[in-house]
């Protein structure tokens, strides 16, 4: 590993707490520092406590989580296609998820019906996709993007629909959660466990994945259970979008911009890849939500808003900078 | 070694190979010579194990092929496949490095003796001073002696390549013959889609010739690479040049 690389990766992890820290530290209520310490080591003022603890960690786990995962399904989804482009939305998952909300918040169901909502047409859209692309002699990377942008498109205009036939009072709530929201997040624990399941069950496919930038054949011919790896590669992928989805809406640009930052920083092998980019999608995440939540406090903006508007121009400096 | 019993091979209805018996020993290297679209990926895509034959089998140390787990094959048989995807974003050691991923289970390994393994493959073909530069801004010349290397590392008894000569200035199509011709001299089988039948008669030992309609001849090249084979093979016109050791016919 070359000192750049172990730079690089030592940023990585001290931007985990760094953000983490960050979000936790700034909100619409100013509590000065050493209240704040005390709140997090369970002493001080009440109300201290239950703003650190009731409030802004559980928003910040939840930023963090959602990033992780949007950044996590992403590295797979580039590497499973073998396209740059790929990214957790391109199969069709968040508008399911979308779709299935939407349809929730206009029959007027309760909160955690809507999630149950959300759930199935994520599920629909995951189960869909993967039916039309698996064959027996193996994947077949057009057939899940055709499939993926098809089923998006449909979704699209059932969104549409939706909210043509929303009365106007509904129609701002879909729309945040169309652009992506963390202000409903409050019980991040649900991602974290799949957060969890998916970077475990992902690291252990880093070398296929590897491998499978060579082509099915080639995988094959070294020895890589080519159907098992890409079926395990899309599971994780589809769980780790539909947990994000189902926590904070669609937000854009993370999932498919964070690999390619790293990449550009020189980090190809998986093995470090997939756990890099959940870290550094995380971080991400969390910095733009309390950048979401403190421009114009107290209302807080969506933060696909605010992931797009940093996103683009960092992504676009590195791409001038790179060589070749 | 390893040997075709029976083999058939169909593409859409149409029999490319038909009813092929060979065997290739340890110490063998053999050609497969024959037209575009005569059937010489396909034959190695099914000795390879990746394409199901439509009738006979794959026999690999008295075993049908299909029977090896998909990583005990690949710590046996090795191939260069004709066309493999460009898109390796690592450097071209690390690209020689994944020949290793059957027997190590991590698909980099830092231990040296491995990484001067690699760097002596990259050696014997020419490729010195470019271990840490990016498989994917090689030349078109360079990356398919990368993928050779890469094959060679697998370190397998039995090589299969697909044209390995393509995209190769002479130096470098001798340069690939000879560390191919090595390996066969110390003990592998080697079977190799060839293009050029001089190249073949100066390095390999026997040849497969497929024709159409699913006929092939085989035998010791001495005896199967004749004016008439060829120019039934390739339907144009050669002659012989004078040579006294090799036969070699070029087109007329």
């Amino acid at each position: 590993m070359s000192v750049n690389r172990r730079a690089l990766v030592m940023l990585v992890l001290l931007a985990v707490p760094a953000s983490l820290a960050i979000a936790v530290w700034n909100g619409s209520v100013d509590i000065p520092s050493p209240r704040l310490l005390a709140a997090l080591f369970g002493g001080g003022d009440a109300i201290d406590r239950e703003i650190l603890w009731g409030l802004r960690a559980p928003r910040a786990l939840s930023a963090f989580a959602c990033g992780a995962l949007l950044a996590l399904a992403g590295t797979l989804l580039q590497a499973l296609l073998r396209n740059p482009l790929a990214d957790p939305f391109l199969l069709g998952i968040s508008g399911g998820a979308a779709a299935g909300s939407l349809t929730g918040m206009l029959v007027g169901a309760a909160l955690a019906l809507q999630h149950v909502f959300a759930f199935a047409g994520a599920a629909f859209a995951a189960a869909s996709v993967f039916a039309f692309s698996l064959r027996p002699s193996g994947w077949n990377a057009y057939r899940v993007i055709l499939a993926g942008v098809a089923l998006s498109a449909g979704f699209g205009a059932v969104v549409s629909l939706l909210l043509s036939l929303a009365p106007a009072a509904q129609v701002h709530g879909m729309l945040f959660w169309l652009m992506g929201d963390l202000s409903g997040a409050t019980n991040p624990l649900p991602a974290w466990i799949v957060l969890g399941i998916t970077a475990v069950l992902a690291q252990f496919q880093a070398a296929p994945l590897d491998l499978l930038a060579l082509g099915d054949d080639k995988a094959r011919s070294l020895g890589v259970a080519v159907l098992a790896a890409q079926s395990i590669t899309f599971g994780c992928a589809s769980l780790a979008t539909m947990a994000a989805v189902l926590l904070a809406g669609s937000i854009g640009f993370v999932g498919l911009v964070t690999p390619h930052l790293l990449r550009l920083l020189g980090v190809h092998h998986h093995r470090l890849l997939l756990p890099l980019s959940a870290a550094t999608g995380g971080s991400m995440l969390t910095i733009a939500d309390t950048l979401a939540r403190s421009i114009q406090a107290p209302v807080g903006l969506p933060v696909g808003i605010v992931t797009a508007l940093i996103g683009v121009p960092v992504l676009l400096v590195l791409l001038a900078r790179m060589r070749g | 070694m390893i040997a075709a019993r029976g083999l058939s091979i169909a593409l859409a209805d149409r029999a490319l190979i038909q009813n092929l018996d060979i065997e290739i020993k340890a110490g063998e290297c053999w050609a497969v010579l024959g037209r575009n679209g005569s059937g010489k990926s396909s034959l190695l895509l099914a000795m390879a194990g990746l394409r199901r034959p439509s009738a006979g089998e794959v026999r690999l140390r008295e075993r049908s092929i299909g029977q090896w787990p998909r990583r005990e094959l690949a710590k046996m048989v090795s191939i260069v496949l004709q066309d493999e995807s460009a898109d390796y974003w690592g450097s071209t050691l690390d690209y020689v490095m994944l020949g290793r991923y059957p027997r190590s289970r991590t698909a980099y390994s830092e231990d040296p003796a491995l990484r001067n393994q690699a760097l002596s493959l990259l050696g014997e073909l020419d490729l010195d001073g470019h271990e840490a530069q990016p498989y994917r801004t090689l030349s078109g010349g360079e990356r398919q002696r990368a993928r050779i290397a890469q094959s060679l590392m697998q370190d397998t008894e039995c090589l299969l390549l697909d044209e390995p000569l393509q995209h190769l200035d002479l130096k470098h199509q001798l340069a690939v013959m000879q560390a191919l011709a090595r390996r066969a001299t110390a003990g592998r089988a080697v079977l190799m889609a060839l293009h050029d039948p001089a190249m073949a008669s100066r390095l390999c030992g026997h040849v497969i010739l497929l024709y159409d309609s699913g006929r092939a001849l085989h035998g010791r090249i001495a005896e199967m690479l004749t004016l008439n084979n060829l120019e039934s093979l390739y339907q144009c016109r050669l002659e012989p040049a004078d040579r006294s050791d090799i036969q070699v016919f070029v087109p007329r």
